[in-house]
């Protein structure tokens, strides 16, 4: 499989006994490598400084009288102290850069470094979004590109670029709907949505108003579409759907859910968080979606930075599109890109749509995540029409071996419905009675990996969700499907020191319990000296 | 292709492995004819990381950056210097490539860093608790608006609004206000040197779920909130400040001290840069640790692992969308990480003494360029109290003089036009940013172009 790399280890070689090997505790609580970190509050003060700045001179000042006397409270640190401080923090994480990053419905892909030197460019980091429109024509011209491309992959009309992230595109996504119903007079009140959803599926429905229904799955996994056809109704707004699905499954009946959904009044949300395993492979345009949001932080691999920011766009149909938020950009037939604001939407609309602008309002202050859009834009233009077909074929192909070569020894609930798409679902089932996913997950980073999304679709017990991505080579599903085959086994066996793991993590199983019962969300100076009076007494905090 | 590792010698022994004759087998669930067969027509092939990246610097050439204009633009995003070590400790993959902090025994460093973080904004704030981050100000404060009307249980559904709020921001609020009920009590902004206070209490009643003020507000004034703190807790409602520049919270009173309930703003100004809009940072927290359980958003907190040793976790869960579903207290999951990252290591950098310096150094520059500029005959200071941004009127409409100025590569400021399109009478004010990276030259610069473009 792997050669022995050069300390003569190779996969599979069984670790020796550590307890034989273990050394005596350190004094400063390092191993080694694995360096303690105190907080900024800690090793930090309010009279030290990494910046060189003038000192104030104290002339008059026109501030109103509102002169900040009380001490602040933010530590400061030269900039050695800062960087290594970060550095070493750094250390205690996770990332793709280490390793194989498995956890499904994130598509945790490399991030090429590209992408951050095009995002760096003056031009785009270094532009004011209230800048006279003339003095960003560049910028407008790399988000109407990528907005091409958004609606090309996913043969849709129109494109709202706004939207911050997933979530904020699902709400987009949904009031889009809800202002297209209000405007033909039609005021419905409920969206329906499978169980397998994201739980940000039904928060946003109902943050816009909603009641939500779940739509029943058949034993397949996928949509029971008679159930589904026999509650459409006048008051059925629209469905939400995730495909392919949060269990890895093509939903085979989007386009006769779709018409149905059509048929009786409604409107069809797709979840567009697993994209990627669909990318120049389907158009969702062709399955009657009439809204979906895109993760650029997933499908074109915009950084997930240790959770955001994120970027939302979403593609619109042509019936949905007039609805769309402020500010959006357009590009007219001579060519010249336009920036659509609250000052012009109206004319704009009359002038090149022959209507009055019908936009449901602003979702944020400015123009949308351009960070990520010149990140996603340089991701795509490398990859191509062909490089990004490649991507789709290439992830499925990874999660379908994950799924085949682990299928005899972890329960794969829907391994007999036919390939997974871009993420491989297993259950449970067969584990000892006393050992959990979550154990089996803290055995997964003893082994080196970052472990799969668990417990999560809900609607299977125990649920291990792996999705690899394409930018993961054979060699390295080989070592990651030995790692979770091994610790598969163990679980099975009902091995004892899983429900210990982690073990050589940085940390040990942290208590949540008691962080949610007590909770300690700021720094708190401990014990001020006798007689002064604490930060809390003096009102500063 | 350079980002894929597999090789066609790979990609058959998986394939056999599976089981499947070719990739296409992988596809079958999808309806045949909605298959592509092909590349999709008419998009380009597969381009080199040489030939992407000119194509990009093509582009980004065809933008003014603001270091080479001379530059005044503020209204909720500033330019200042942002230490070199911030860039670098962000692009760290540990960082960069980790994501949302589940596995918190392998995610520590951000755990870490968002705990640290939360405090520096508690204590920016004069708050007690802090969150994780939001999208942007804009979000944010949508945010703290649909928590009051959580807090009041529905029983109050109005929300005053400030005019001098942000007109973005506003208009957020408005948006989404119009699918959750909630009445929306909205003065237009008065052109007077200090906001007007009085008008903005009569209209607080015992309906009133929120009042929502800007400090600094949008046209640069700088005014005493305890008495609009008092006269919304009078009559049992909450009062957010929203805030568009933390760096003036170096210089004048936190929002905390002076009455304010939840304290939202924009932290880009703080190690993020301009970005033409995004990715910014949204900042959120609350005075009183009793409103912790209504907040949106991540929160991180202290606690032991099971040998003993002090770690952090995401806590208070049971309020977010991933548990509650459609019960949440948000629809939020992805919130700002790197950009918080950029901020609380910009903020530990400065520390407290950096950070006032930092300001006293913007107030500064802005005093010596209000005065410079109202020497300009036709301009009008509009401010009696401002920190770095102030407003001048010109007695024609700005908008045409902004675009005028851009010409030569004088990026004057945001034009109330711009902002307020619906109010003709706004039109003639202009609001000036001053920070640390605006030269003495740069506001000569500035003052001789008004005086031609107005003589």
């Amino acid at each position: 499989m792997n050669a022995p790399n050069a300390s003569g280890w190779k996969p599979g070689t069984p670790v020796q006994d550590h307890n034989a090997m273990a050394g005596p505790d350190t004094v400063t609580g390092n191993r080694a490598l694995m360096l303690e970190e105190p907080l900024i509050f800690e090793i930090g003060n309010t009279e030290t400084t990494g910046v060189d700045l003038p000192e104030p001179t104290g002339g008059a000042n026109r501030l109103g009288g509102l002169e900040r006397s009380e001490k602040i409270g933010i530590p400061g640190l030269s900039e050695p102290e800062t960087v290594r401080h970060y550095t070493r923090l750094s250390r205690q994480n996770y990332a793709i850069d280490l390793g194989l990053f498995p956890l499904g419905s994130c598509t945790m892909k490399h991030n090429p470094r590209l992408n951050e030197k095009v995002a760096r460019m003056p031009g785009f980091a270094d532009v004011h979004p209230l800048q006279p429109v003339d003095t960003v024509r560049g910028a407008l011209e790399v988000v109407n590109e990528l907005a091409h491309w958004l609606i090309d992959l996913t043969g849709m009309h129109g494109v709202a670029m706004s939207p911050k992230a997933g979530a904020h595109g699902e709400l987009c996504g949904i009031l889009c709907i809800r202002a297209a119903l209000e405007a033909r007079g039609d005021a419905r009140e409920v969206i329906l949505v499978p169980e397998s959803a994201h739980g940000t599926n039904p928060a946003t429905a109902a943050f816009a108003g909603y009641k939500i229904e779940d739509i029943p799955a058949n034993s397949d996994g996928r949509v029971d579409l008679d159930a589904l056809k026999s509650r459409l109704g006048p008051d059925v707004a629209g469905v939400m759907i995730t495909n392919p699905s949060t269990l890895g499954l093509f939903e085979r009946d989007l386009k006769e859910i779709s018409d149905a959904v059509h048929e009786a009044g409604g409107f069809v949300y797709c979840d567009g968080a697993n994209f990627n395993a669909i990318v120049g492979k389907v158009r969702p345009g062709d399955l009657g979606v009439d809204a979906m949001h895109i993760n650029l932080h997933k499908t074109f691999s915009t950084p997930h930075g240790g959770g955001g920011p994120g970027s939302g766009p979403v593609v619109l149909s042509e019936a949905l599109s007039p609805f769309g938020p402020l500010p959006y950009t357009a590009r007219t037939k001579d060519g010249v890109v336009h920036l659509i604001e609250e000052e012009d939407a109206d004319a704009f609309s009359e002038e090149h749509f022959g209507g009055k602008m019908q936009s449901f309002g602003r979702m944020t202050a400015f123009h949308g995540q351009m960070g990520m859009f010149t990140r996603a834009l340089s991701y795509i233009l490398s990859h191509g029409a062909d490089g990004l077909r490649q991507v789709a074929e290439d992830a499925v192909l990874n999660a379908n071996y994950i799924l085949r070569s682990l299928d005899d020894v972890l329960d794969a609930p829907f391994g007999h419905s036919g390939p997974c798409m871009h993420e491989a679902l297993f259950s449970d089932k067969g584990f000892a009675e006393d050992i959990s996913t979550l154990d089996l997950a803290k055995a997964l980073i003893d082994e080196g990996y970052h472990p799969m999304t668990m417990y999560f679709p809900l609607v299977v017990h125990g649920a291990m969700l792996v999705e690899p991505t394409e930018t993961e080579s054979k060699a390295a599903l080989d070592q990651f499907i030995m790692a979770l085959r091994s610790v598969a086994e163990r679980a099975k066996a009902g091995d004892e020191t899983l429900k210990t793991a982690p073990h050589y993590a940085p940390r040990r199983r942290l208590d949540e319990t008691l962080a949610a019962r007590k909770p300690i969300l700021a720094w708190e100076e401990p014990n001020p000296p006798a007689g002064e009076p604490t930060m809390s007494e003096q009102g500063g905090r | 292709m350079r980002y894929l590792p597999l090789t066609d010698a790979d990609r058959s022994a998986m394939l056999e492995k599976i089981g499947a004759p070719d990739v296409d087998a992988l596809f079958v669930d999808v309806p045949e004819e909605a298959r592509l067969d092909g590349p999709i027509h008419g998009l380009p092939m597969h381009a080199s990381e040489m030939a992407v990246e000119k194509h990009m610097r093509r582009l980004s050439k065809k933008n003014l950056a603001a270091a080479d204009a001379a530059f005044f633009l503020g209204a909720g995003a500033y330019k200042h210097h942002v230490p070199a070590s911030v860039d670098h400790i962000i692009q760290r993959g540990e960082f960069l490539t980790a994501y949302t902090p589940y596995q918190p025994e392998i995610a520590q460093g951000t755990l870490q860093m968002l705990f640290e973080f939360q405090s520096q904004v508690a204590h920016l704030y004069g708050c007690a608790v802090a969150n994780a981050s939001m999208y942007d100000g804009s979000t944010a404060c949508w945010e703290a608006v649909a928590m009051a009307s959580r807090i009041a249980r529905g029983k109050k559904r109005k929300v005053v609004l400030s005019g001098a709020l942000h007109p973005h921001y506003a208009e957020v609020v408005k948006t989404m206000a119009k699918f959750t009920d909630d009445e929306i009590a909205h003065a237009k902004p008065a052109m007077t040197a200090a906001p007007d206070t009085d008008g903005l209490i009569s209209r607080i009643d015992d309906n009133t779920s929120c009042v929502v003020v800007q400090y600094p507000d949008i046209l640069g004034r700088v005014t005493d909130l305890q008495p609009v703190a008092d006269a919304a807790h009078e009559k049992g409602a909450l009062l957010i400040v929203v805030n568009t520049e933390p760096v003036a919270l170096g210089a004048i009173k936190s929002p905390g001290e002076m009455g304010a309930d939840i304290v939202v703003g924009e932290g880009q100004s703080i190690g993020v840069g301009l970005q033409f809009g995004g990715p910014y940072l949204g900042l959120f927290a609350v005075r009183d640790p009793k409103h912790v359980r209504m907040m949106p958003g991540r929160l991180c907190g202290e606690t032991q692992d099971a040998e003993g040793k002090r770690g952090y976790v995401l806590t208070l869960s049971t309020r977010e969308q991933h548990i509650r579903r459609e019960k949440a207290t948000s629809n939020i999951c992805t919130n700002s990480g790197l950009c918080a990252l950029a901020f609380s290591v910009h903020m530990t950098l400065l520390g407290e003494k950096g950070l006032r310096q930092l300001a006293m150094e913007n107030h500064r520059l802005a005093c010596l360029a209000a005065d410079k500029l109202a020497a300009v005959p036709g301009v009008t200071v509009l401010n009696d109290a401002f920190f770095n941004e102030f407003t001048i009127q010109l007695g024609q409409d700005a908008r045409a003089v902004v675009r005028k100025l851009a010409r030569d590569n004088i990026l004057a400021g945001v034009s109330l036009g711009r902002l307020f399109p619906e109010h003709e009478e706004l039109s003639d004010g202009l609001i000036v940013a001053v920070t640390e990276t605006t030269t003495e030259e740069d506001i000569e610069t500035l003052v001789s172009a008004l005086k031609e473009v107005l003589s």
